[in-house]
């Protein structure tokens, strides 16, 4: 699956950004969610690595001055889910038509698992597109511009999966609004 | 707006509100890891850098909260002040309740606003939302605004509008349905970035409702020619095929062409809907293989060998993540496939041993290519080059690239192992780094490498580390060390000894089965009884305050309390030792005095206590002091069996002897395929039982002949009709009897005066004896045929049965071919409830049938039924065809559907299964997901 949440996260434990794909969380749950993360994150020290497994996430955390930037991605160790259920073949509706489906284990086996490093990548990316937009950007200016924040998220990352890696092509769709208005 | 903002800093020079720290700065100065550095591109003043000079800094170039208001008042999006002064206004807040004030007066404010129809604010209230949002209130008011601002026709308000609707919404809301339309028709508008917007959206947010309808909209723009809509088009299908499987062949062409685009945006959107494609149908995997693996080389080829390329160098690597999706891809193509793996092995090993390794990015990559060489048929070359790759990264300073190595050392291992064991050392290390996610990953590592030949070495450095490790990691290192002493035990000996330690340093972490374990196996050693009840007798005077080692050496001294003091069996290795009996007897009084002994601790210290004053003849005036002391306890069960063993002593000294003899052997098979869930349970007891040398029931103190004594369970899972045999091996196993009588008779159990049999007395039966008894047994065989129906239904909720007897599981059946595992609400909501039925072949451990039965629990009937299961990778799944796919309304009919599951790591992981149903209520979709985790054990 990918990228399962981007949080944007302060010193203080103050959620300033989040953005989930394909998870479906009540409110009670995120904010459970988010809560235990966080403590878990802030208490780590600067040598300790990127990398926190948290139920069924791998948290790949990078903190620039105030801020942590944690993202959420599915825990290998957990194993990818496969949904292996019953499809209805063809375009029939019929249930009887159904045919079982059977993991396609080793298909699964392999790509099962998420690039953590390049995860920490793509968070770096994330910031230095931001910097650029902002011009040295800091907490203030995303809590300010959450909408804006927001944009070039959507432009880097749809439904989980990592869209654009080019910070003039994500920057162009925002830019081209500033100047309209 | 973004030249207001450079305006505002350049001309005022406030005092700041907060001091600003750009978030790329300290980042620089206090760098972790070096490889994660950034390049030389920001031009950052000197006066940034150190942290002295930073307040400086921020006078000179810092920006007040007024600077922003005026940026903000030029922000299209908060119209105003407003969103401004909220925001503010919460980042004022001190406490949590006043946040929730301003919050309700703003939450308040909108609602009015959005009921007044104020099209003006709308935006902007959609901004204030998003931010409450995040802070985690209830936003759902705003979503029928959100619907509203996509359906007009400017680009602001649809921005805001769909930006809202993703966040503020998810699939499951009804909402949904209403912008299926809006989506529509902004999908063949004209406008490039309106389509983006919807492809957006739609590719966060569809249902499969909305999947099947838009499809060919998606369809169609996948062939434009705008790369940007063409990219988003592409993840948008990945969405689509993930929630309606069949629609992936419609993808399979326009798929195949994208990977010949130029746009970096399109080939990496192109290459993650291949992947997607090949995880739904074996045919596009096929198909792809077949057309696709050439082009997808050549990619790989061009990034690798493109000259600097600035919008994607990342660290002088152009593009990594494309780099790493195309890698990811040609995994999935070369898996199994010997002549792909072939074609690939060249480029392969060329990115593995060109890419540089000294920054991040490169690194991701490596790790990439590492996965693919493991996951394809690769030449033994590269497969060295990909090990080596990985002893290089486990050596590396820095901590992220340790963490991912133990990773992929994981996987490599059933690739091969001898090259992963050359690392053990290096492993063994990372394990008591001061890092828990690198610990917890080197742990899992070395439970993968120890065999037969390593596991006595490795067991003891683990063993040594126990001693020095973090507390909360005690619990995780303890029972793998459980496991693979358990697991690797060549000799009992070695078995007792490191249990012990375990045990002595440990204690209270240490699993109940565990040490139960142990005390079968103790029981098991009739020639190492005296040198255990040593051990343990030595290591409790070190560690007493371990609860688990606590309970094994009381058990110990109960049962061979005369070994302890008489040095029995003396191994050479042992130190000579004197213990007098009041010494023994020391141990189990400060246990049962101790502040700190829970419960069954001091009900096991009485048994114990009662044991020994039989023993040890000297000292039993002692013990029935000791014991009289608990007649008053305020705790029910010690008061109880206060009472009841103080009678023993007193009144009943002629049969206490037999009364409280040694435990029968317990049969280790039985218990450990009882641990493991096996179904062969019973099969093995009755094999057990004939070769048994079942010392004490030989003894038969009835005269009555009868075949050799069946252990515990049997007596207490045997029926009425079954009382011969018990009859047959009463005495043995009366002192059982006696923790399963107790604790279930009621507590007036204090003697009768009259001389009548004793166990009438403890168990205070009142009613006539069973017509069935043997006549010939006399008296106290009636006390106990009469036990048994008392006992037997109660045995399961008998913690104190568990505890001391590891062998009287709860309720397994005679004669039942396998262990019975209950049935269980699998998932239960207001609508739908889900119950699993589990049955076994007793030959077959790892494989369970289980029949799933659906019932609908409200008021409206359900059509096109479908369940979905999702198992992790060790368990294979088979389901079977429901045998229908309507639900009627209020339970008043069922589904079934049986599914078959095979555990392949049966014994060891526990099953787990997500699961998924969608049905359609009145021709509305609806789709329910769960997790189960309440599997019976041992399945």
């Amino acid at each position: 699956m990918g990228i399962r949440f981007v949080l944007l996260v302060n010193k203080q434990g103050q959620t300033r950004l989040a953005q989930y794909y394909a998870e479906h969380l009540t409110l009670d749950e995120r904010r459970a969610l988010e809560g235990e993360i966080v403590r878990k994150c802030l208490a780590r020290t600067e040598q300790q690595c990127s990398f926190v497994e948290h139920r069924n996430y791998k948290i790949v955390y990078r903190r620039y001055a105030s801020l942590f930037f944690l993202v959420g991605v599915d825990n290998d160790e957990q194993m990818e889910y496969t949904y292996c259920g019953s499809f209805t073949h063809g375009r029939s509706k019929q249930f009887s038509s159904v045919i079982a489906y059977v993991a396609m284990g080793a298909v699964v086996d392999v790509i099962a698992y998420v690039n953590e490093l390049a995860i920490l990548e793509f968070i770096h990316l994330f910031v230095e597109t931001m910097d650029r937009h902002f011009g040295n950007v800091c907490e203030l200016d995303i809590m300010f511009h959450l909408e804006k924040a927001h944009f070039m998220l959507e432009e880097m990352v749809m439904n989980g999966c990592i869209v654009e890696t080019s910070k003039s092509n994500i920057l162009a769709p925002i830019q081209l609004m500033e100047k309209a208005s | 707006m973004a030249d207001g903002v450079v305006r505002s800093k350049k001309t005022q020079n406030k005092t700041v509100a907060r001091p600003r720290t750009a978030l790329l700065t300290p980042f620089l100065s206090s760098n972790p890891c070096p490889d994660l550095d950034l390049c030389p591109r920001f031009s950052l003043s000197e006066s940034r850098r150190s942290s002295s000079s930073r307040v400086a800094g921020v006078e000179d170039e810092g920006r007040t909260l007024e600077d922003f208001s005026a940026a903000l008042a030029m922000n299209p999006f908060s119209s105003g002040t407003r969103l401004r002064d909220m925001i503010k206004a919460i980042r004022a807040c001190k406490t949590a309740a006043e946040e929730r004030a301003v919050v309700r007066k703003e939450c308040a404010a909108i609602r009015s606003s959005i009921s007044e129809n104020d099209q003006d604010y709308s935006h902007r209230n959609i901004a204030k939302l998003m931010f409450i949002h995040m802070l985690g209130y209830p936003t759902h008011f705003g979503q029928m605004e959100c619907l509203k601002l996509i359906a007009s026709a400017g680009f602001p308000e649809k921005r805001i509008g769909y930006l809202g609707l993703m966040l503020l919404l998810d699939e499951r809301q009804e909402v949904l349905m209403l912008v299926t339309n809006s989506l529509k028709q902004d999908l063949g508008h004209t406008n490039q970035y309106i389509v983006g917007l919807a492809l957006c959206a739609l590719g966060n947010i569809c249902s499969a409702e909305m999947a099947r309808d838009l499809a060919p909209e998606v369809e169609r723009l996948l062939l434009t020619r705008d790369p940007n809509i063409k990219k988003k088009a592409a993840l948008c299908s990945i969405r689509i095929i993930r929630k309606v499987p069949d629609l992936a062949e419609n993808f399979l062409s326009p798929a195949t062409s994208l990977l010949k685009e130029k746009h970096h945006g399109v080939l990496i959107a192109g290459v993650q809907l291949c992947t997607d494609l090949c995880k739904v149908s074996e045919d596009a995997s096929n198909h792809l293989r077949k057309n696709c693996t050439e082009g997808l080389v050549r990619i790989l080829k061009d990034i690798c060998n493109s000259p600097y390329a600035p919008e994607y160098d990342i660290a002088g690597i152009t593009d990594p993540f494309l780099h790493i999706r195309v890698l990811r891809l040609l995994r999935m193509l070369g898996h199994g496939d010997a002549d792909t793996s072939e074609y690939i092995n060249d480029i392969l090993a060329q990115v593995a041993s060109k890419t540089e390794s000294n920054k991040n990015a490169g690194n991701a990559i490596l790790y990439e290519c590492v996965e693919t060489i493991m996951g394809i048929e690769a030449t033994s070359g590269l497969r060295v080059l990909a090990i080596n790759i990985l002893g290089r990264f486990l050596s590396n300073r820095d901590n992220n690239i340790r963490y991912v190595a133990l990773n992929m050392l994981m996987k490599a291992i059933s690739v091969d192992s001898q090259a992963v064991q050359r690392h053990r050392t290096t492993i063994l290390e990372c394990v008591k780094d001061s890092d828990a996610s690198i610990r917890k990953r080197a742990l899992e590592l070395v439970f993968l490498l120890v065999n037969d030949t390593n596991a006595k070495p490795l067991t003891k450095e683990l063993v040594d580390y126990l001693e020095v490790s973090d507390q909360d990691f005690k619990g995780d290192l303890t029972s793998k060390i459980c496991s693979i002493i358990e697991k690797f035990s060549q000799e009992k000996k070695w078995y007792i000894d490191q249990m012990v330690k375990v045990l002595s340093l440990a204690g209270n972490y240490v699993k109940d089965n565990v040490w139960h374990a142990l005390i079968v196996a103790i029981s098991n050693a009739p020639d190492l009884q005296g040198y255990s009840v040593r051990s343990l007798y030595k290591a409790f005077q070190l560690s007493s305050e371990q609860v688990s080692l606590v309970q094994v050496t009381i058990w110990c001294i109960g049962e061979y309390g005369e070994m302890l003091v008489n040095n029995v069996g003396v191994l050479q290795v042992e130190e000579p030792m004197t213990v007098t009996e009041s010494d023994a007897v020391d141990v189990l009084e400060s246990c049962l005095t101790h502040h700190s002994t829970d419960i069954t601790t001091q009900s096991m210290c009485l048994i114990a206590l009662l044991k020994l004053s039989s023993r040890f003849p000297p000292s039993s005036g002692r013990v029935k002091e000791i014991i009289t002391t608990h007649i008053g306890s305020v705790v029910l069960e010690l008061q109880q069996r206060a009472i009841e063993f103080n009678s023993i002593i007193q009144r009943h000294q002629n049969i206490k002897s037999s009364l409280v003899e040694r435990m029968p052997v317990l049969d280790e098979s039985t218990f450990i395929s009882k641990r493991a869930g096996s179904s062969q349970a019973n099969i093995s007891t009755e094999k057990s039982n004939q070769q048994l040398p079942s010392g004490a029931s030989l003894k038969l103190s009835n005269g009555v002949a009868k075949p050799a004594a069946s252990p515990l369970v049997d007596l207490l899972d045997l029926s009425l009709d079954d009382t011969p045999v018990p009859t047959s091996t009463s005495n043995d196993f009366l002192h059982d009897l006696l923790d399963v009588g107790l604790t279930n008779s009621s507590s007036s159990g204090v003697a009768s005066a009259s001389g009548t049999d004793i166990l009438m007395d403890l168990l205070s039966i009142g009613t006539p004896v069973q017509s069935n008894t043997t006549p010939e047994n006399g008296s106290s065989i009636k006390g106990f045929n009469d036990i048994l129906p008392i006992a037997k239904p109660n045995t399961a909720t008998v913690q104190v049965v568990d505890l001391l007897d590891g062998l009287a599981s709860n309720g397994s059946h005679p004669g039942a071919q396998s262990p019975v595992h209950p049935s269980i609400i699998a998932y239960q909501s207001s609508t739908l409830k889900i119950t699993f039925s589990f049955t076994k072949q007793p030959d077959k451990p790892q494989v369970t049938q289980i029949h799933a039965t659906f019932m609908n629990l409200s008021s409206e009937a359900y059509t096109d039924f479908i369940f979905q299961a999702a198992v992790p990778k060790f368990i294979q799944l088979h389901l079977d065809p429901a045998n229908s796919n309507h639900l009627p309304a209020s339970g008043n009919g069922r589904i079934t559907q049986t599914f078959t599951i095979t555990n392949t790591q049966h014994g060891q992981k526990p099953l787990a299964m997500r699961i998924r149903i969608a049905y359609k209520v009145s021709n509305q979709e609806r789709l329910e997901q769960g997790q189960i985790n309440n599997f019976p054990p041992g399945l």
